[in-house]
């Protein structure tokens, strides 16, 4: 029941982009279109639940035990970056099509801040394990659901007569603004 | 652009004003709406920004000659982190207040797509100098807009402005502003106000 | 009248918004007269204050604008009833006047105007003013009739259901009464101006959960203002879904969050986030059947 609670939350409740801003420059950059919002989003669950196991690994057995806590970030950016690389590497290989689907967001997910904040966050709240894992990918889950609402809305504000100085990224802040305020219903929810 | 002598207080003066990386660019949109809630939080954040670019850039052009074409971006990365890392551990020294407050957005600095665009960008084709007021005019310009995000959603959300109260006490905090939501929506009207300001400075000048 | 309920831009013209919009507010003066009758002179005064801000609001944007002053449409009359009958009657006019201005100039004009909102503006402010003065939105139920009665909520529980229908209970101004709701939602069914889809699927789905979860299925429909954001805001034209079978899919989520928000949440009513949250999610359930019906030739383009 524990992790069920803990899951629907970070999707829901916790939700990284309207509640802990983790990741909003891909939120805001690639959400123009649904196909390419649902890609990335699932792109960056992938990243994050290997990502999260490999930080609390290196955390838990280097880190700790030689005292380097202080190299934390910078340990878990090389781990990220070494990741990113490594997944694309082996989707090329094993599977083509997956990786044409979601190879062009691969390399920008390393600058992706939600991934390194979920390593960070996940040592930060002392979670064991699982939590760790849980967290990174059903925080990304909940990444994946606010993208793919907000591209939906974009593509329907395309038609619509946007005032000049609000098209762009104005527009797509208040949207996104908007959102976070019908996601404050689920506050308590869990 | 390569080597060729700059004028340094127009490299400054572009970062704060022409090329202002959140009004004008949008980068490094995660610590502009996590860390606004307060002006104080703000100007601490631009801080601590301001200290790795100018930091990064120093070095990042120093070094330009030396870091090979093809591991350029890890080779920024560490000496980014490097910098952050010292930030950090200075800021939980000093400022264990701002440190606690800005959590792991400190960090997450290492991430923030404008140092390592201005890396790319600038300090690895110019030389030292210009590198450096180049940081220092992004980390101002950073700075500026944070600080100013973080008065309005203060003022509204708190009624306050760096702690000290201004509207009174019979004034009654509209608490969207602090949450949230009301970064987003301050954000994207305050874009669009800047927006609509310099569409018309264009139309004027035409 | 096929128009009515078809996609947005067959709403812009004048004379249809016009009228349509006329008709909403007639269906709603039953409840603004059951809330005079409950709550007294703040209710009527609440409602003044919504309405005249929020079409001195369209005023004031499409004025800076530049744009062609459309206030005669009544859809900003009717954005400013909706704000005065959602709020507790003893709301103090500032928050109505910035619940108004919010709703007319963010939520609506920023995206173009009339037929462009993604969101119901009325809900949008509803929600702003709950997030931002929280105790004074969900307090300042008592007065009127109910001046004496102490530490009630909206969701009052143990009211009898003839209470609930004639309104004998606290709540926002035009909420309480279910019975001025009803009548309302005949007169927009006899002019046809909405469908009876949207309102019964929603009531329909949120008594059917309610009842698995344990509460009285016709206390969950009476209580709070489940019908009357149902009957009127649910079904708004331009923040609803296009197709039939969306149209069902973000009725039943309706009903389902606001259930689930009376569960589970931490706020008494969880209305206007359930309509808020399908009206964000109704874009992508247009996509469903779209899909479907035009997998065959998107299969082929991909085969080239």
């Amino acid at each position: 029941m524990n992790v069920i609670l803990f899951m629907i939350s970070c999707i829901l409740t916790n939700n990284f982009i309207f509640n802990k801003f983790l990741g909003c420059c891909p939120f805001l950059g690639v959400s123009s279109k649904v196909e390419t919002a649902a890609s990335m989003g699932i792109a960056v669950t992938f990243v994050m639940t290997i990502a999260s196991l490999f930080a609390y690994m290196v955390n838990t057995w280097v880190l700790v035990p030689l005292q380097l806590e202080y190299m934390q970030t910078i340990a878990f950016i090389l781990i990220i970056a070494g990741l990113v690389q490594f997944v694309e590497m082996f989707m090329k290989k094993s599977m083509p099509a997956l990786y044409s689907a979601l190879g062009i967001y691969l390399p920008l997910i390393t600058t992706n801040c939600a991934v390194l904040g979920v390593a960070t966050l996940n040592v930060k709240e002392g979670y064991n394990m699982l939590f760790s894992v849980l967290n990174g990918t059903f925080s990304a889950l909940g990444f994946l659901l606010a993208i793919v609402l907000m591209a939906g809305v974009r593509e329907r504000l395309e038609s619509s007569k946007i005032p000049e100085c609000m098209k762009g990224f104005p527009i797509s802040l208040v949207t996104a603004g908007l959102m976070a305020i019908a996601f404050m219903g689920f506050n308590g929810l869990v | 652009m390569s080597e060729k002598k700059q004028n340094v207080g127009k490299v400054f003066l572009n970062g704060v004003i022409t090329e202002n990386p959140t009004f004008r660019l949008v980068l490094g949109t995660c610590p502009t709406l996590a860390v606004t809630t307060s002006a104080i939080n703000g100007l601490g954040m631009g801080a601590a920004a301001t200290f790795v670019l100018l930091g990064s850039n120093i070095v990042i052009s120093a070094l330009r000659k030396v870091i090979p074409d093809k591991v350029r971006i890890p080779a920024f990365i560490v000496v980014i982190c490097m910098f952050v890392t010292i930030i950090q551990l200075v800021m939980q020294a000093y400022l264990p207040a701002l440190y606690e407050s800005l959590g792991i957005f400190l960090p997450l600095i290492v991430v923030n797509c404008i140092i390592l665009g201005r890396a790319e960008a600038f300090a690895s084709k110019n030389p030292v100098v210009a590198s450096a007021f180049d940081g220092l005019g992004m980390g101002c310009g950073f700075t500026l807009a944070l600080t100013l995000i973080g008065c309005i959603r203060e003022l509204l959300g708190n009624g306050s402005v760096f702690g000290i109260n201004l509207l009174g006490t019979s004034y009654q905090p509209m608490l969207l502003m602090i949450l949230p939501a009301g970064g987003f929506l301050v954000f994207g009207s305050l874009l669009g106000i800047i927006n609509a300001l310099t569409n018309r400075k264009k139309g004027a000048a035409k | 009248m096929s128009l009515i309920l078809s996609s947005a831009p067959h709403v812009r013209s004048k004379d249809n918004t016009q009228r349509l919009m006329l008709n909403v507010i007639i269906s709603l003066l039953p409840c603004v007269a059951a809330g005079i009758y409950y709550f007294g002179w703040r209710a009527a005064l609440v409602v003044c204050v919504s309405v005249v801000s929020a079409v001195a609001a369209e005023f004031i944007w499409q004025k800076l604008a530049r744009k062609k002053v459309r206030v005669y449409d009544l859809s900003a009359v009717v954005t400013g009833l909706l704000i005065g009958l959602i709020v507790p009657p003893s709301a103090p006019w500032w928050m109505l006047v910035i619940g108004s201005f919010f709703a007319i100039m963010v939520v609506k004009q920023l995206f173009g105007g009339i037929g462009d909102n993604f969101l119901n503006p009325a809900l949008a402010a509803r929600a702003v003013l709950l997030a931002s003065w929280p105790a004074l939105m969900t307090s300042g139920y008592n007065v009127g009739k109910f001046d004496a009665v102490s530490g009630a909520t909206p969701l009052l529980s143990g009211a009898s259901v003839a209470d609930l229908l004639l309104g004998n209970v606290t709540g926002a101004v035009g909420e309480t009464c279910k019975i001025a709701i009803l009548l309302g939602f005949a007169w927009l069914l006899f002019t046809r101006t909405i469908r009876w889809e949207i309102p019964v699927i929603s009531l329909a789905s949120a008594c059917l959960l309610g009842w698995a979860l344990g509460y009285d299925p016709l206390t969950t429909v009476l209580s709070g203002g489940l019908l009357f954001g149902a009957v009127y805001m649910a079904t708004d034209y331009v923040t609803t879904p296009m197709t039939q079978f969306a149209r069902i899919l973000y009725s039943v989520g309706i009903g389902v969050i606001v259930v689930l928000i009376r569960k589970f949440g931490s706020y008494p009513e969880g209305v206007t986030y359930a309509i808020l949250l399908m009206n964000i999610a109704a874009p992508l359930f247009d996509r469903i059947p779209a899909q479907r019906i035009y997998g065959h030739t998107k299969a082929t383009k991909e085969g080239k």
